[in-house]
């Protein structure tokens, strides 16, 4: 008698894939709905050093962003992830933050960095903004010095030791700046 | 429909062409009725602006894609709130809205500024239509929003997932509001140089529509950081992109505006240096345009790349030196009726001021530009990002918050040593001790400190100025402190309005403050898994990824995962944050899927929910939490501002009565009237 054949069992998926939830073992009705499948993340992602050297890179997509804030956030790029790889391999190489980035800049250019490395035309941009204002303001204290003592010239001299130069005590320069500070 | 519109755009472009030139011709050589008919013409142009407005509305709203633009920007799923504001989702769009919004200011402007400014008029007039007829010319020679395809398709692309929140349409109106209405006042300012009327009458009206268009730029700026804080998902609301960039110069160099025009109003003086600031603001919002539709820089927020930059471009360069060539003919006549006493005085105070805040948008603009500026010397590409203006404008942003409590209190014309003894002591002291308090609560960050060391100074200053001021209405006028309080700002609106502005940039800078200690946390969580965060207020919050669920919305394929949050052991809610497929009527993908953030906002502290994705199909997702600091103030300070700056703006309260007491003459009467008390 030929032994009627039994259909194989289904084998049980290990017990952490038992996944509650809809569908068979928790899977989803429509997947591709859910954007990209993505991979597990583990500790490596949320690493201070990881996160501070990918914090200083450029996602290369055209977002603008940097590479950690990219790749945690709209989580459609492709780019930023596998730039995300390349700083863990760089790291597994036993490279520090410093060397990771040289290694990145190596590869991309100086515009896979942030902000431009203050060295050579770079510190124009750095410095420029601060000096022209630094100029600005000795310029203007100086001009308003000059404006100072051309007004204290031109005031008519007074005597008396409560007398202002310009006629005007302080009690009444106060009063006047009060009564000016209604107007304001 | 799109027909008419369009013969609408090229009847207001002759209109407003020949409307300009007899503005301009009219007035110069003195033939009234010429003059008189480009003021005809300023509503006659509005009236064919809303009529095109009208015709594209009616294309979004029936479907018509035909029209290249409605089949861009709407599909029809859209909700309707979103085909309306798909009006300015789109370069050729928002320049249609631009002219209409530039049409009903110019005409605006003439019914309300003529009874008091009848002999600027025609030349405000043939101003605001040259801008008219410039965009006008835009639209009709580079960027037709009526333009037609060569087949129908049955259904439109659909407006981008990002722009479908309630910020975006909200938002980029307001922006534009403060990016247009500056042509008031750049015309206004152009008139008073045309006519040579160049008495205090001009600043009046230029004060006025400059408040109101720095009021509709500080609304627009912070809607567009709520909008990147609740729709981009990145856990920020300040990226220092290009674009942010370029909304910032204009509305710094209208706060310096803002500020020393006081100085033209009391004293007569730096009446140059205000007609350049205006003529720069309307430089820098077209400047903001170029940079946003040319495609110059990349951003992440600009217009498809086109030619209309080049428009803009030419636009800006020939304003400038017609502006800045008529302004130095005028030079003499512009000349300061006083000078400068005192280096310890509020006037100086305000140059420092005004100073800091060309600064800022001088740094701001420099680093935008930097990166051409270095590809044109060295050739090489580089980025300008985040930390490069944090490191350079932080700084001088504190410079800027140190003067905010510094103006108020020094005095007039000279501040004595006694005087500055007075005012100084109580600010200070506040703003050390709040140093001092925030040191023995453990804070070791030096920057901040410093920043709420110098927030807690200008804080001081605020109270002591509201104190003194109820305290003198309650002696004076035995009024209870209340009502001494309301009135005190009400009889003072500009004054006590500016105070309240204050107040709101103070809390603007604690809350940016706070995002030096965001702690963000990548996690893969199945069904009932959780993870820990420590927010930097101390609390515990506990993340337990409850499952994720699919359903179909209006236009979209929902994917929504759900977490439940306690806070110190205690349930705080469930929070969902989707992933969102966009589709059109037939059901096919339209944009790649984005992603829906889910926000707890606190007093203290915000939880900002982030679901990346789901492993492999399944229920196993990965989030972000991210715990962002002090956020809820930035929102707030942009209230307070807002009502500050409708205090000082509405009608009445101690407005322009000043002005004539700003003369040396009115110092003396003063002073008289002082001494012989």
């Amino acid at each position: 008698m030929k032994q009627q054949q039994q259909p194989a069992p289904v084998a049980a998926p290990p017990q952490e894939e038992q996944l509650p939830g809809g569908g068979v073992n928790g899977s989803l009705r429509e997947p591709e709905a859910a954007g990209r499948s993505l991979e597990r993340t583990g500790d490596r992602e949320n690493d201070p050093v990881v996160v501070g050297v990918e914090h200083r890179l450029r996602c290369t997509c055209g977002c603008g962003l940097d590479v950690y804030t990219c790749r945690t956030t709209d989580f459609v790029c492709t780019v930023s992830p596998r730039m995300h790889r390349e700083v863990l391999a760089l790291q597994d190489q036993g490279k520090g933050p410093q060397q990771i980035v040289d290694a990145f800049v190596a590869t991309y250019g100086e515009v896979v960095l942030m902000a431009p490395k203050p060295v050579g035309f770079n510190l124009a941009g750095y410095l420029v903004p601060g000096s022209l204002l630094l100029l600005a303001a000795g310029a203007l204290t100086f001009y308003l010095r000059r404006r100072e003592m051309v007004a204290a010239a031109e005031r008519p001299k007074t005597t008396g030791p409560s007398a202002r130069a310009d006629g005007a005590t302080q009690d009444e320069l106060d009063r006047l700046d009060r009564a000016l500070r209604e107007d304001d | 429909m799109t027909l008419l519109g369009q013969f609408a755009l090229w009847i207001a472009l002759l209109i407003g062409t020949a409307g300009a030139i007899a503005g301009f011709s009219g007035k110069w050589q003195e033939r009234p009725a010429l003059a008189q008919a480009v003021i005809r013409s300023v509503y006659a142009v509005f009236i064919l602006m809303v009529v095109a407005s009208l015709a594209l509305w009616k294309g979004l709203i029936s479907h018509d894609f035909n029209i290249e633009y409605v089949a861009s920007y709407t599909s029809r799923n859209l909700p309707g709130y979103f085909i309306f504001s798909a009006f300015w989702a789109g370069q050729k769009g928002s320049l249609l809205f631009w002219a209409l919004v530039l049409s009903l200011f110019a005409s605006l402007a003439q019914w309300l500024s003529a009874p008091r400014f009848r002999p600027l008029m025609p030349y405000v007039a043939a101003v605001t239509m040259s801008v008219v007829v410039f965009f006008t010319a835009v639209m009709v020679f580079a960027a037709n929003p009526f333009a037609r395809l060569g087949f129908t398709p049955a259904d439109g692309r659909g407006l981008n997932p990002q722009l479908q929140n309630i910020g975006m349409v909200i938002h980029p109106p307001m922006l534009y509001l403060g990016y247009i209405s500056i042509t008031i006042p750049f015309a206004f300012a152009m008139a008073a140089l045309l006519s040579r009327q160049l008495d205090t009458a001009w600043i009046t009206a230029i004060r006025k529509w400059t408040l109101l268009s720095w009021l509709f730029l500080s609304v627009g700026i912070t809607l567009g950081m709520w909008w990147a804080y609740v729709e981009l998902g990145w856990g920020g609301y300040w990226a220092w992109d290009p674009v942010e960039n370029a909304s910032l110069l204009p509305w710094l160099c209208m706060s310096a505006f803002l500020h020393s025009v006081m100085i033209q109003e009391k004293r007569g003086m730096l009446k140059r240096w205000n007609m350049s600031l205006i003529v720069g603001s309307f430089l820098l919002s077209i400047f903001g345009t170029f940079i946003t539709r040319s495609g110059v820089i990349q951003s992440v927020h600009s217009f498809t790349q086109s030619n209309v930059g080049y428009f803009f471009l030419s636009f800006l360069v020939a304003t400038a030196i017609l502006s800045f060539t008529l302004l130095y003919t005028r030079w003499d006549r512009l000349a300061a009726e006083v000078e400068l006493e005192s280096m310890v005085s509020r006037e100086a105070a305000f140059l420092f001021n005004n100073l800091i805040f060309l600064g800022i948008a001088f740094s701001v603009l420099w680093g935008t530009l930097f990166p051409i500026l270095s590809e044109a010397v060295r050739g090489t590409k580089i980025t300008v990002g985040p930390p490069f203006f944090n490191k350079v404008n932080v700084p001088l942003g504190l410079l800027l918050l140190a003067l905010t409590g510094i103006g108020p209190l020094i005095a007039w014309r000279r501040a004595s040593t006694a005087n500055l003894k007075r005012q100084f002591t109580f600010p200070v002291g506040f703003g050390l001790l709040t140093a001092v308090v925030l040191a023995a609560a453990g804070m070791r960050d030096w920057y901040v400190m410093l920043a709420l060391g110098l927030a807690g100074f200008v804080v001081g200053t605020l109270l002591q100025e509201f104190v003194r001021g109820t305290s003198a209405r309650h002696r004076m006028y035995s009024e209870g402190y209340g009502q001494a309080f309301v009135r005190l700002i009400a009889k003072n609106r500009r004054r006590y309005g500016g105070y309240i502005v204050h107040l709101g940039m103070v809390i603007y800078f604690v809350a940016f403050s706070g995002m030096v200690f965001k702690r963000d946390r990548e996690a893969t969580l199945k069904p009932g898994q959780s993870v820990e965060i420590q927010s930097p207020f101390g609390h515990v919050y506990r993340f337990t990824h409850m499952g994720i669920s699919q359903y179909e919305a209006l236009n979209r394929h929902v994917t929504a995962a759900t977490v439940e949050v306690t806070r110190d052991g205690k349930k705080a809610g469930l929070m969902t944050s989707e992933k969102r497929q966009h589709v059109d009527s037939f059901g096919n993908p339209t944009f790649e899927p984005s992603t829906e953030v889910a926000i707890r906002s606190g007093l203290q502290e915000d939880v900002y929910i982030v679901f990346a994705g789901a492993v492999n199909g399944t229920e196993e997702a990965v989030y972000r939490f991210t715990i962002n600091p002090l956020v809820w103030w930035v929102w707030f300070g942009g209230v307070v501002l807002v009502i500050g700056g409708l205090i000082t703006m509405w009608p009445g309260g101690g407005g322009t009565a000043g002005i004539p007491k700003r003369s040396q003459a009115g110092y003396e009467a003063q002073l008289a009237g002082a001494a012989a008390e």
